[in-house]
């Protein structure tokens, strides 16, 4: 059930509809007492796009994305999705795995659904067909503190998607691991978001990342959240070979020149 | 080491503990035989031996009855102390109001209200309990204040995020989370719950701190250090019984229990 037409910014078909559009109107976020974090911040996302947002540290792209995930308040402007989503239909990936060490990899994963109430039996079989997805059957007996960083950051990945997520927010999850296990992880993110459609916004500092994941980058300046660029990524399917291709090269050159502009 | 692991290197691990000890009683006891120290000072470690065996029946009577009243005391610190955290962690307010109250436990002179516990609750086990819950009570607040308090941020937001209640939140994250610093409260808690207990009874009852007073009105200094030797001992149990719950409850996921 891959959609045919990969290269647009919008998974077709049925995937599409699975997927939430984000609007954001005259976004303004201020920290007390007076740090303007974010200043009228415009933003239209379709369902089931996959955005990455691009900046340099402290440039405000967290504070957007906690705020889009209502975990934070806005100070100022509105924030909408289309269609209203419930509880567990919005996810988020965390900087670091943030397991809880104390429950097996089943239970975490299995954590959202009990959360919501879900029974014991249907968490664990959904939390299993997870796991398989991303590749990390039989480990669902062991505990965080035995898995290495990048099987933790891919747990807490099948957290994130364990409930069927129609829009998944990433705050640079694979900014800690090495470079060839990021490499599988942005594949395997790829591979998922084609398959289940969903709307991904994907917060990152890493220009060669956005250019691979995403099919609309949004490049923020230094201060107040301001759009520098907004781009669409115009690759064909990202496989690994797509890391050698020079029209890639040229993406990432284009985002560069974006977040070098002053 | 060669040798494989089992009860010869649980032995061989207990050995450079033991050292100290065998070092300091042989020296004791020949310090005393050699006039070095007078003895109505401090007893042989053969005298407070014998003490303890010639007076095995009132000192065992006397460890039963302190022993009961420190766990009491212990276990009311343990319950209490986690619900006032639970109550102080559930606001910024409600902290700065009353948390400079729960220091009071903190700094209290028990010596110096003793007499105070006695006249409120009578000569005997209520007044010993009262006076070890007091004395261990704060380390208890303090260690899961803190250890609720510092429950990762992300981790709240991932609760929230599910819609988790307050409750819901408090049991299935901050509790689990804050477990090693409660623990760490509790080990300090239990060896001062034994000297609650002792203090209490110095003042107002029975068992091994009204055996150490009367024992040392009575000049036998052997057997006061054969009481505190078993008070010591007591601390010592409790000690190794939060350790044990310790290991039981972080060995899969705590650092401080993994090897």
């Amino acid at each position: 059930m891959q959609p045919a037409n990969t290269r647009s910014g919008v998974a077709s078909g049925d995937a599409a509809k699975f997927g939430v559009a984000v609007a954001l109107a005259g976004v303004r976020r201020v920290f007390e007492p007076s740090t303007v974090v974010i200043e009228r911040f415009d933003l239209n996302i379709a369902a089931g796009e996959f955005v990455a947002i691009l900046g340099p540290s402290g440039c405000g792209k967290s504070t957007l994305l906690r705020m889009i995930a209502g975990l934070l308040e806005t100070t100022d402007g509105s924030i909408t999705l289309k269609p209203l989503l419930e509880r567990g239909h919005t996810s988020f990936v965390f900087q670091d795995a943030h397991l809880l060490p104390w429950r097996t990899v089943l239970d975490n994963v299995g954590l959202p659904l009990e959360l919501m109430g879900v029974p014991a039996g249907d968490r664990g079989k959904k939390a299993r067909s997870v796991l398989e997805q991303v590749g990390l059957a039989g480990v669902e007996d062991r505990y965080p503190a035995q898995l290495s960083g990048g099987m933790k950051m891919r747990v807490s990945l099948s957290r994130a998607l364990v409930t069927e997520p129609r829009l998944l927010l990433l705050d640079e999850p694979f900014a800690a691991l090495d470079e060839i296990t990021r490499f599988k992880l942005d594949s395997q993110l790829r591979t998922l978001w084609r398959e289940r459609g969903m709307t991904v916004i994907f917060v990152t500092h890493s220009i060669s990342e956005a250019a691979f994941l995403a099919n609309r980058a949004v490049v923020l300046g230094r201060r107040g959240g301001r759009i520098k660029l907004d781009h669409t990524v115009d690759l064909p399917e990202r496989t690994e070979e797509l890391r050698m291709d020079p029209r890639y090269g040229q993406e990432m050159k284009s985002l560069l020149a974006a977040m070098e502009e002053e | 080491m060669s040798a494989a692991p089992g009860s010869t290197g649980r032995v061989a691990r207990a050995v450079p503990s033991l050292v100290p000890l065998v070092v300091v009683t042989a020296i004791a006891e020949i310090a005393v035989r050699a006039g070095w120290v007078k003895a109505y000072l401090v007893p042989a470690p053969s005298s407070v031996l014998k003490a303890m065996i010639e007076s095995r029946q009132e000192l065992i009577g006397a460890l039963l009855t302190t022993s009961t009243s420190a766990l009491i005391g212990f276990l009311m610190s343990t319950l209490g102390g986690v619900a006032i955290a639970v109550f102080l962690s559930s606001s910024r307010t409600i902290q700065k109001a009353f948390y400079p109250y729960a220091v009071f436990f903190q700094t209290v002179p028990i010596i110096a209200i003793a007499p105070l516990l006695v006249i409120w609750f009578g000569y005997g086990t209520q007044t010993v309990v009262a006076s070890a819950f007091i004395v261990s009570i704060f380390p208890v607040i303090a260690n899961t204040l803190s250890g609720i308090l510092s429950t990762d941020p992300a981790l709240r937001d991932l609760f929230r995020l599910y819609g988790a209640s307050t409750p819901v939140t408090l049991f299935k994250l901050r509790f689990p989370a804050a477990l090693p610093q409660i623990l760490t409260g509790l080990r300090v808690a239990s060896g001062l719950a034994v000297i609650g207990a002792i203090v209490g009874e110095f003042i107002g009852g029975q068992g091994l701190g009204s055996v150490v007073d009367s024992a040392r009105t009575q000049q036998r200094v052997d057997k006061v250090f054969a009481a505190v030797l078993l008070a010591s001992v007591l601390g010592l149990a409790l000690f190794g019984l939060i350790n044990l719950v310790s290991h039981l409850t972080l060995r899969r996921w705590h650092a401080s229990e993994q090897e």
